[in-house]
């Protein structure tokens, strides 16, 4: 070390004597939000000097943000002083049989088609040793070693893969690239870590399901994808079944890295509580995703399929620095009573011959506000870029909205670009033709819904695709008749 | 089966029908004729259920049931079905689809257990035979982009799966060439039984050599003007419908 260092080192963790405020041993950290909070989670996770660095460096950053005005939702301020960053992890309650379950939660887990076994481990139920996921994870787990796939939490790949973690977080979404991934670089509590090493294809869906210690990674999720050259990973995020949550707040942030040939397909289903039927309560998400095509001819697509939160801002993007890479975004966003989204992507063409592809389909319903806001961004190295942009908006009654957004910026002359938007109402004769077949009303909607959304449905994985369908229906179940 | 009685009925207040009286017995095919602007789509409407229409008097009977109280799925599940005469788009729902979600929806109004994929296919196959009409063409967005004629057939084919008891046919021949209009009038033909009843909307006595008719019946300015045998249709096709017109304009 040298000398200068250890001077800055030894200043440091002086300024870490004095400034320490908080009782390390304490379970969670007190209210608000200081450099204190930042050090206590930082020393709670036992992670490195460097990534405290990164956190405290993050920390400064948002101090000096302002949260951003310009999406089209509204809801009450968010009071950052009156969160708790930090809590240990709580094992969920233990309940003995399903019978101790809600009964409203049972029923929508039983609409959902979702099987005893998940409803026990989604309610924390204990599950017969068999069929317990832990071992089927462990098994899992063991599989994917063998090829070398790094599936773990982010505080496990801090603790066993820092050169990695460290290489790559933060450099597809920086510290300061936001308000909200500023907050979450600052006071990440978990998410998930994964590898692809060279050349190996996946064989499996890797689901945050199959992660040990995925329980409670709170409210603001970290996640790092990394498919080295001519790998191969499909990952995906979420369940259909409804989550609640105490914090009303959420802020993740997912970055993902292709290299070099490789393919990252990210699907994910968004259920958290909307809030009731008024709007009360309701979760308010607020999230950072994007990759980047790093090497030539490399690929991410995202899906996703957002029917829950109070209030969703959220913007899966594609930095396509590659030539010939590729990136799509398909999405499709519900809104039912008195949610928003303001929901779209970014395709950033910067290497040659790059391509993207925007399929978003929104559906609102109720008092909902349903908003599309995308970006095509073609720099001038960009020559031969071409991008698609399909978005449509379907609209149940009279009472709800929806908006497009799109933002073309071109800067070289060869490159293609097509948008195309469309906006419907489901139709009283479609209903009608339904129902005159026997099709009850929820059921009609349901299946004109899902084939309105089909192209982007189809990007999913099989079960998922299934039970993403049953939830569309799920969530804008009340919204005619 | 059916038994409508001085049915009236309006949309946005301005009265369509206005004393439609009509029987139809289990094992009868009856023809619905008329000019143009009739009535004769709004009369299969309001029997399908349609809610736009309000049934402002009278009364419609099936099966014993007092048919204007159900909502048009019930009513679908208990045997009415109705060929449209300009059927509904729906992009990214395939025929298939639509038909599996449909009849095991009516199954499961009777009692009965959904069929299973293999079963279903089996089904569908028979079904397809009947109207002759391409798989590819079902698995398709339902009626979107369809030709006139196929969409016609579509019809038809989702009459042959789920087997009602009541069809109309609303101008089903229309749009037909000679060889498909065989084919759809034979569709029908083959699954006519004592036991269901055909009510077929045409303005062509051609659809009639093919599907013979026990009653013809005259729709004019919402009523029932004149009924008869297969001959009405006969001596429509030679002299039009001034003849009817003046009768009953004479009347009024
Ligand atoms: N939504 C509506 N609003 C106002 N008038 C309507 C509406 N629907 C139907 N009508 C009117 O009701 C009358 C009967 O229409 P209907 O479609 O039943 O006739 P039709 O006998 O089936 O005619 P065609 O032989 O041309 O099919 C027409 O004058 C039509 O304009
Ligand atoms: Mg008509």
């Amino acid at each position: 070390m040298s000398k200068d260092n250890q001077i800055l080192e030894e200043f440091t963790s002086k300024e870490y004597e004095h400034g320490w405020s908080i009782d390390i041993e304490s379970d969670q950290a007190p209210k608000g939000l200081t450099e204190d909070t930042v050090r206590f989670i930082s020393a709670k996770k036992e992670e490195p000097e460097w990534l405290l660095k990164w956190r405290l460096d993050a920390f400064k950053k948002w101090q000096s943000m302002k949260e951003p005005k310009w999406p089209n939702v509204s809801y009450p301020a968010v009071d950052y002083q009156d969160i708790i960053y930090y809590s240990a992890p709580k094992k969920k309650q233990q309940l003995d049989s399903l019978d101790d379950v809600d009964p409203e939660l049972r029923e929508t887990f039983k609409k959902l088609g979702i099987s005893l076994e998940e409803q026990k481990r989604l309610t924390g139920v204990a599950v017969d040793a068999v069929i317990d996921s832990v071992s089927v994870a462990t098994t899992f787990k063991d599989k994917l070693g063998e090829l070398g796939v790094i599936f773990c939490s982010f505080s496990e790949a801090v603790k066993e893969h820092p050169e990695l973690v460290k290489k790559y977080l933060g450099s597809v979404v920086p510290t300061g690239d936001n308000y909200f991934a500023a907050l979450n670089s600052a006071v990440f509590s978990d998410g998930s870590f994964c590898y692809i090493p060279k050349g190996v294809r996946c064989p499996m869906e890797l689901s945050t399901y199959f992660r040990i210690n995925a329980a409670n990674t709170g409210q603001f999720e970290r996640t790092l994808i990394i498919a080295d050259d001519a790998s191969y990973v499909s990952y995906l995020e979420g369940c259909t079944a409804p989550q609640r949550d105490e914090n009303q707040l959420h802020a993740a942030v997912v970055e993902i890295y292709a290299a070099k040939d490789a393919e990252v397909k990210y699907s994910t289903v968004q259920n958290w509580y909307p809030g009731d039927k008024n709007g009360k309560g309701g979760i308010y998400n607020f999230v950072t995703k994007r990759g980047i095509c790093a090497g030539d001819n490399s690929k991410i697509s995202w899906t996703q399929v957002e029917t829950g939160s109070a209030v969703t801002w959220k913007y899966p993007s594609c930095i396509l620095k590659g030539d010939n890479s590729t990136g799509e975004f398909y999405s499709v966003a519900v809104t039912n009573n008195y949610q928003q989204a303001d929901t779209g992507t970014k395709m950033i063409h910067i290497g040659k011959n790059t391509k993207s592809r925007i399929v978003s389909k929104g559906v609102s319903a109720g008092h909902s506000q349903n908003s599309y806001r995308g970006q095509v961004h073609v720099m001038k190295r960009a020559s031969g870029a071409r991008n698609f942009s399909q978005c449509d908006s379907l609209l149940m009654g009279d009472q709800c909205g929806a908006h497009t957004f799109p933002y073309i910026d071109i800067e070289n002359s060869t490159a293609q670009v097509e948008h195309e938007a469309t906006t419907s109402k489901i139709g009283e004769d479609q209903i009608f033709y339904c129902t005159q077949r026997g099709i009850d009303e929820e059921s009609a909607v349901a299946l004109i819904v899902n084939g309105y959304c089909k192209e982007v449905l189809n990007q999913l994985p099989m079960e998922f695709a299934v039970e993403a369908q049953k939830l569309l229906a799920l969530t804008l179940e009340g919204s005619v008749g | 089966m059916l038994k409508i009685k001085d049915l009236h009925a309006s949309i946005e207040d301005k009265e369509i029908l206005k004393g439609i009286n009509l029987e139809v017995k289990a094992g009868e095919v009856h023809a619905i004729m008329g000019p143009n602007g009739s009535g004769k789509s709004t009369l299969a409407s309001v029997l399908a259920g349609r809610e736009d229409y309000e049934v402002t008097a009278g009364s419609a009977e099936f099966g014993g049931k007092d048919l204007l109280e159900m909502a048009a799925e019930e009513r679908a599940r208990e045997g009415v079905f109705l060929a449209f005469q300009y059927p509904i788009e729906i992009p990214g729902v395939s025929t298939t689809n639509f038909m599996k979600t449909a009849l095991n929806q009516v199954r499961e109004h009777k009692g009965l257990d959904p069929l299973d994929a293999v079963s279903f296919l089996k089904l569908m196959k028979e079904k397809m035979q009947l109207v002759e009409i391409d798989q590819s063409l079902l698995s398709r967005s339902l009626n979107e982009g369809f030709s006139g004629g196929e969409k016609k057939r579509n019809e038809i084919f989702q009459m042959a799966m789920l087997e009602p008891k009541l069809s109309i046919l609303d101008e089903t021949d229309s749009g037909l060439d000679i060889d498909a209009l065989k084919i759809v009038a034979n569709g029908v033909n083959t699954l006519k039984n004592k036991d269901n009843a055909t009510i077929v909307v045409t303005h062509y006595q051609r659809l009639l050599d093919y599907i013979v008719p026990d009653f013809v019946h005259v729709l004019y300015k919402g009523r029932i003007v004149k009924s008869g045998t297969k001959d009405l249709a006969l001596e429509l096709e030679e002299k039009g419908y001034d003849w009817i017109k003046e009768e009953v304009d004479a009347t009024i």
